[in-house]
């Protein structure tokens, strides 16, 4: 409970938008070094998190602490340029009327030469060393990109936010620089904090990713876990593919489901016979002419290495399959299937309209009319 | 965790001087506050004359002019008014909507009589069709009558002519953007319901370009109100020429400031009916629509509407400025004698100074209005206001304020033991301060578009990466708002070269521009020697409408 543990602490913070609370009870915690994400759908208040850590953004309540130091508090905040916190913005907002190095070399400080210099280094650490010279607008969207991160870094922030630093690069060149800005930030030791929608871009970014939704910070996580044991329905259905199956508790640890008995390796609460709603990942259910569990091919994605199945059991439920796409199978056909999961992920029956559900239901109405 | 509450707070001293709010910063306050004072305590004291009528006067003037100034006024408005709709509605329309020939052309040349000051062309149709004027005499060799008088010029209907050619392009640029906004859409939709083009343009494009319209013709209006040097040289009594009397022929100031608050009832009640008329109707282009196809005239029409475009703008512009540079070449020797670059020289530096104060006030006018909440917001609408105020009744407002602070500050001078003459109010800075309150909008209106066009993260990336406030505005705002600056100090300086009423009351001795100069010498019928200045102040005249045709230009040309 140290208060230098940590580099960045959010501890209850709450923002708001006129009448409309943004961001509510949020706590964060970052360690020096971590590369970290914060992943939601639009309007989440990820973005608001972000600038009310770069100190745009007063907080209603709560506190932000960099290196035990009180940044943020309701009523009062430290201006931004005091607060030693890089950003990168997700339209980067270069400078149009400053060349390439003098943008970098914007944050620095003391006589030309060695800013210059210092501007170099980072260029050529970014591999833009070429085009010092040049103005933003005559560089290429990736480049403005690699550029905004090298002025962020050249004054040795003790945080780097990065804002959608992607979103407006295509989804090629979205893997490379994000891989590339990864090593980099890793390199240089740099702590940061990503906001993204994208959550490949935050797998690949976040040693840790927070879930966002309406505010609140639903789970704060490694990749991993956030895919294969999210803790909230709306964790579940944001990050990755999958469906919902209903199930019935047999013990604490084992369910039955219309693919048959599953044991997994946590323990529920609630007791035997309780209706609940299982978490089917595609690569959980597998293709298996020998399962003695059938079903009929709705419809195929094939997506180059693999293929993604929807498939429908003869008691009219609905699951997916991710295939490698050695293995090939036309819609309409009928297959065996098995479960391979580890990790059992069961919620209370739900009760609201739910993504996975309205997709179902949308789908069955389809069916109907046919 | 179970520590929660009862630990106190780590960092409780918190320095709250240290820490800001991220809403306006307290200077931009001050300024907004002081600007709006500038601009409310003349108005005030304008109006405060009221609460002590001298009935003596105020009966003096109700028996003799009061009535004569009355109708004129109502006659001016309604003459101006209609003619200007007719005249600019009629040829944004036919340059919008229509193909003629010379159509490219009349497209931007229509604007140009923008540039030319009313009281210029007001004396140049004088020198023109007066009864010793070319036109006349040719006329009476072609008639061969001896008739003493073909036509008076010198009439109502002379003056509303003269304000309508000058005035329309008001209406014409507001009216022809609207209609090239409209888009093919609805008029095509009104064609296929069953409208004829008379139909449609009556039912359908006219309601349609209603607000810019009004917006247009209110504009004209009030330059119709505030025009002094039109009505002077065709004796044309109005409240301006009635305050100038008041002023410099009775020496009293107050019947001056009375009759000025009569004017400003007349600028009110047009400013509201273009509120009033305008209604809730915003008439936003509702999406970019389709690209208009224009109408090809046919046969005799197109050279009917190509004849009606070339004659406005022969008469508003093309004729005038010839007979303007006939003038100015006959009397060349004369004119540029040793006092015209003095002349020149005065009015670039007073154009020049109350530019810079009008920029630099206007810019933090600008930044008031994004970083503040309401009250500074209305802050600098008050502040804007004064581009309503007609020249004349500035110059008596700011006078009025100028003598109170002189009467305020008088023991000061006397301990300092100066002069105690009305310092003041005699000063160059009272004519500044009336020109910065005159030309604050269109300064303001330059700066603001300008920083419209900055994106606001380009300032917190300045903040991000250390930059204090200040120097986010040198590092960053001004090298990018290089261009608006520029616009907004040559706005200003234009519209200072050609103001004529506040400068001729308010201007301390020696210091004559050229509008005054183009005052004293057409109120003595001296046209050929007023033609000199008059070019001048016309070809600079045309900076400000050639940017404007450019930039109205690109607009259209933008998806």
């Amino acid at each position: 409970m140290s208060g230098h543990r940590w580099l960045l602490e959010l501890d209850a913070v709450r923002c708001r938008h006129g009448a409309q609370v943004v961001v509510d009870g949020l706590n964060l915690h970052l360690e020096t070094g971590a590369l970290a994400a914060l992943l939601g759908p639009s309007g989440c208040g990820k973005t608001t998190v972000l600038r009310a850590i770069a100190g745009f953004q007063p907080v209603e309540g709560g506190e932000i602490r960099i290196d035990g130091r009180l940044i943020s508090a309701p009523g009062w905040t430290l201006p931004p340029e005091q607060r030693h916190v890089g950003m990168v913005f997700q339209d980067y907002a270069l400078f149009p009327h400053l060349r390439v190095w003098e943008n970098v070399a914007f944050g620095l400080r003391g006589p030309t030469r060695r800013r210059r210099a210092e501007a170099d280094r980072l260029l050529e650490l970014v591999g833009l060393e070429a085009e010092a010279q040049r103005y933003p607008h005559e560089l290429s969207g990736g480049q403005q990109q690699r550029v905004a991160v090298a002025r962020a870094l050249a004054p040795r922030p003790r945080l780097l936010l990065l804002d959608e630093p992607f979103s407006n690069l295509d989804v090629d060149l979205r893997r490379r620089l994000a891989t590339e800005v990864r090593a980099l930030l890793r390199e240089q030791g740099t702590t940061a904090l990503f906001v993204t929608h994208d959550q490949e871009e935050a797998f690949l970014m976040g040693t840790h990713v927070g879930v966002m939704r309406h505010g609140r910070l639903l789970q704060w996580d490694t990749p991993f876990n956030l895919y294969h044991e999210p803790v909230d329905r709306f964790v579940a259905e944001f990050v990755g593919e999958g469906c919902f199956i209903r199930a019935r508790m047999l013990d604490a640890q084992t369910v039955d489901t219309p693919l048959g008995r599953v044991t997994g390796n946590r323990a529920y609460p609630w007791p035997p016979g309780t209706e609940v709603d299982m978490l089917l990942r595609p690569d959980d259910v597998l293709l298996d002419s020998t399962a003695p569990v059938q079903g009929r091919i709705v419809d195929l994605a094939f997506r180059g290495a693999d293929t993604l199945y929807r498939l429908e059991l003869d008691g009219g439920v609905e699951v997916q399959s991710l295939m490698p796409s050695r293995h090939e199978f036309s819609v309409g056909s009928r297959v065996g299937l098995r479960l391979e999961a580890e990790h059992l992920v069961l919620f209370p029956v739900d009760q609201g309209p739910l993504i996975g559900n309205m997709r179902r239901a949308a789908q069955s109405e389809q069916q109907a009319a046919f | 965790m179970g520590a929660e509450g009862t630990v106190p707070v780590r960092n409780p001293p918190l320095r709250r001087g240290r820490g800001h709010r991220v809403s306006g910063p307290r200077p931009l306050y001050w300024l907004g506050g002081v600007a709006a004072l500038v601009v409310g305590l003349p108005l005030a004291l304008i109006l405060g004359a009221w609460l002590q009528p001298e009935t003596e006067v105020w009966r003096h003037l109700a028996e003799t002019v009061l009535d004569d100034l009355i109708v004129n006024t109502l006659v001016l408005v309604a003459g101006v008014g209609v003619g200007v709709v007719v005249l600019g509605v009629g040829l944004a329309w036919l340059t919008a909507v229509c193909e003629f020939p010379g159509r490219r052309f009349f497209d931007w040349a229509l604007m140009l009589p923008l540039a030319v000051p009313t009281y210029v062309l007001a004396f140049v149709a004088l020198g023109l069709l007066d009864f010793d004027g070319p036109v006349q005499a040719w006329l009476r060799r072609l008639v061969g009558s001896d008739a003493p008088q073909l036509f008076e010029i010198r009439t109502p209907a002379g003056v509303i002519g003269v304000m309508v050619l000058v005035l329309y392009p008001y209406v014409y640029l507001l009216a022809r953007s609207a209609f090239i906004t409209q888009g093919a859409g609805s008029l095509e939709a009104a064609r296929l319901l069953g409208l004829g083009p008379w139909g449609t343009f009556f039912r359908v494009a006219l309601p349609m370009a209603r607000p810019a319209i009004v917006a247009g013709t209110s504009l004209a209006l009030m330059e119709a109100l505030a025009d002094f040097g039109a009505v002077a040289v065709f004796n044309y009594d109005t409240f301006t020429t009635a305050i100038y009397k008041a002023w410099f022929g009775l020496f009293n100031l107050h019947a001056a400031s009375q009759l000025a608050s009569l004017l400003l009832v007349f600028v009110a009640v047009v400013l509201a009916l273009e509120r009033w008329t305008r209604g809730r109707a915003r008439y936003a282009e509702a999406g970019r629509s389709r690209r208009l196809h224009r109408h090809r005239l046919s046969g005799a029409h197109r050279w009917l509407a190509a004849s009606a475009a070339a004659l406005v703008f022969l008469a508003a512009f093309g004729a005038p400025l010839v007979q303007l540079l006939v003038w100015a070449w006959a009397a060349w020797a004369e004119g540029m004698d040793a006092r015209y670059p003095a002349l020149v020289g005065h009015t670039l530096a007073l154009g020049a100074m109350a530019a810079l104060c009008t920029a630099a006030v206007a810019l933090g006018l600008a930044y008031l209005q994004r970083g503040a909440g309401f009250w500074g917001r209305v802050l600098v609408r008050v502040a804007t206001l004064g581009y309503a105020l007609p020249g004349s009744v500035l110059a008596v407002g700011v006078m009025l304020a100028f003598t109170r602070l002189d009467a305020w500050v008088e023991p000061l001078w006397r301990w300092a033991a100066v002069d105690p003459a009305p310092l003041l109010a005699g000063s160059l800075g009272a004519l500044v301060v009336a020109y910065l309150i005159r030309f604050m909008a269109v300064a303001h209106g330059a700066l603001d578009s300008g920083l419209a066009r900055i994106r606001p993260n380009l300032a917190e990336a300045a903040r991000s990466l250390g930059a204090r406030r200040l120097e986010v505005l040198r590092r960053v705002h001004l090298p990018l708002l290089q261009p608006a600056l520029f616009s907004a100090l040559l706005l200003v300086l234009v519209e200072v070269m050609k103001e004529m009423p506040a400068t001729l009351l308010l201007r301390p001795f020696g210091w004559d521009t050229l509008a005054v100069r183009i005052y004293e010498l057409t109120s003595e019928g001296e046209w050929q020697r007023a033609a000199l200045p008059s070019v001048t102040l016309v070809l600079v005249g045309l900076i400000p409408v050639v940017l404007l045709v450019r930039r109205s230009a690109a607009r259209e040309r933008a998806p």
